[in-house]
């Protein structure tokens, strides 16, 4: 047995497997099918300070090896959250992190102002890269400046563990992840989904009702690979990575391209015991190679 | 669950049977399982299926699966002794009327695939001692799948858009409508069908319950992509909150 526990900042993780923002609710969906405590982390659905209906249906399109997903952030607020999710989810023997949007630097603000007030919730992950929402959302996330912005003024108000999950949908992710680091981020979280469309040839419509949508699965892995091995030549935060993972072999390919933990995203939809098969596969990979805590794996690429 | 009995029914639909080892859990009309196709990147997310008969007796599952796209498609090409991997059951299914209400006139709106509930729907109606009648829809009689079984469980009456079989036109133009006045509908089928039935339903204020089939992916509630607008306004999922609803609870006005 390979010790798996792992940190984020100071935030300590049973192991480093967690499941992803808008793909596991509020893990109470899953308890019927696993036991949920295993897990290193689980990551809410996306939090506003006020309710958010989210765009129209259809908010989905299948891809090859993915779907495109266009939610828009549905969620039904801070105060909902507060007083009827958070009784039902803080007892979880895991870390609760909620991930916390907005559409001003104001909002995120009020918004994790609010959930830090939450003892049982030790992290937030600041979402300033959903593609899906008109205003805000990826506009922080798309540029340096607007990115260190929203997180200097959360820093502020937010004493625990800040983690801000970055867009792949930028030129340069590195320097993104930089200029977060430098106003104070414990962590960096990537990718968040690709920006992509689906047409539907036969009706010559689009067809997610926002027309453009945001992509995810194993067909954006690749690209989530590259960006974690970019960001970790460039910042000492640790990150967590996440874009398409799958199985064991993506978590541990993940870790040597340089992520401290990682998220699994939209496989949670066709196996929703995925996240459990991960940490079990993980610890035998470290007793297979040798490795005594699964610590070792991270950035231990061999160029 | 194994692959038990694979029926082309048509060119377009088939009829999968699955076994399972084990008990199957209570299942009730109207609830849907969601079905993993292996091995195929086109087919990346599971796909909903509603139950469209359960033999109890013999731990077995029947879906009716028309053939729309790849994922279907490979559905429909589970051979015999294959391991198919469902979750299930999923949702909500429809109301059933109480035992006092044994007079009730039931009627079972099915067009399409959708006729594929209807069946599960009808047989527990009829072992819970009602007398169901069924009006099914399709394009032409080829379409019309399942007949004998519909007779098994009630009175069936058809509509073909062709008028190969039953009357021509759609289910909502069918004289029964005219000639009886039932106490409650179950339907399921195309959206543009549901919403004349509603209509209809509304029109004569008989009490009305609908089946969806939104796109959906998780199946959980979790994803939130299968939405439907309530009464309220507020999107609500189709998977959990649903599939079936009384058209009360939509806002469904068109």
């Amino acid at each position: 047995m390979a010790e798996l526990n792992v940190n984020i900042g100071n935030l300590p993780l049973k192991n480093p497997v967690m499941t992803a923002s808008g793909t596991f609710g509020y893990g109470i969906e899953y308890a019927d099918f696993m036991d949920i405590s295993r897990l290193g982390g689980i990551f809410v659905k996306g939090t506003t300070i006020q309710p958010r209906e989210g765009n129209d249906y259809p908010r989905m399109a299948e891809t090859p090896s993915g779907m495109l997903n266009a939610v828009g952030l549905q969620n039904k607020g801070a105060d909902y959250f507060a007083e009827h999710i958070y009784p039902k989810i803080k007892d979880i023997d895991t870390n609760m992190i909620v991930n916390v949007s907005g559409s001003s630097i104001e909002t995120y603000v009020e918004c994790a102002e609010k959930i830090a007030e939450l003892d049982r919730i030790p992290a937030i992950e600041l979402n300033i890269s959903c593609p899906n929402v008109k205003q805000g959302g990826m506009a922080f996330g798309v540029t340096a400046c607007g990115a260190g912005e929203v997180v200097k003024a959360v820093r502020k108000v937010y004493p625990k563990t800040l983690i801000v999950k970055l867009s792949p949908n930028v030129t340069d992710i590195a320097e993104i992840a930089k200029a977060v680091e430098a106003e104070g981020a414990d962590s960096v979280s990537l990718i968040n989904t690709m920006l992509g469309m689906a047409i539907d040839a036969e009706k010559r419509k689009p067809i997610l009702s926002t027309i453009t949508g945001g992509l995810s699965g194993p067909c954006v892995k690749p690209i989530a690979l590259r960006m974690v091995w970019q960001t970790y030549q460039a910042v000492k935060i640790p990150i967590i990575g996440l874009g398409g993972i799958s199985n064991w072999k993506d978590a541990v390919e993940f870790m040597l391209a340089g992520a401290s933990a990682i998220q699994i995203g939209t496989y949670n939809f066709v196996d929703p015991t995925v996240s459990i098969k991960v940490i079990d596969g993980l610890n035998d990979y470290c007793d297979r190679h040798g490795f005594k805590s699964v610590k070792e794996l991270t950035g231990a690429l061999n160029i | 669950m194994k692959v038990t009995g694979n029926y082309r029914l048509h060119k377009n639909y088939c009829l999968l049977k699955l076994t399972s080892d084990e008990n199957l859990p209570e299942m009730f009309p109207g609830q849907f399982v969601e079905v993993r196709v292996e091995n195929s990147p086109t087919t990346f997310l599971r796909r909903p299926i509603s139950v469209n008969y359960v033999d109890k007796s013999k731990n077995e599952l029947w879906l009716l699966i028309q053939l729309v796209g790849d994922g279907t498609r490979k559905m429909s090409e589970f051979r015999l002794g294959e391991i198919v991997n469902i979750m299930l059951p999923l949702g909500n299914g429809f109301t059933m009327p109480s035992k006092e209400q044994k007079n009730k006139k039931l009627l079972l709106i099915g067009g399409g695939v959708g006729t594929a509930p209807m069946l599960y729907l009808g047989a527990c109606l009829k072992e819970a001692g009602f007398e169901p009648t069924f009006l099914l829809g399709a394009r032409s009689k080829d379409d019309v799948l399942q007949l004998n079984e519909f007779q098994e469980f009630g009175t069936v009456y058809i509509t073909t858009e062709d008028g190969s079989l039953g009357e021509k036109g759609y289910v909502t133009d069918h004289t029964i409508l005219k000639e009886v006045c039932f106490d409650q509908i179950y339907t399921c089928g195309p959206k543009p069908m549901m919403m004349a039935v509603a209509r209809y339903a509304r029109a004569k204020a008989i009490s009305c319950e609908v089946s969806l089939e939104n796109m959906m992916a998780c199946g959980l509630g979790a994803c939130l992509c299968c939405v439907e607008k309530n009464k309220e306004g507020h999107n609500v999922c189709v998977c959990t909150e649903g599939p079936v609803f009384n058209i009360e609870n939509l806002s469904w006005q068109s």
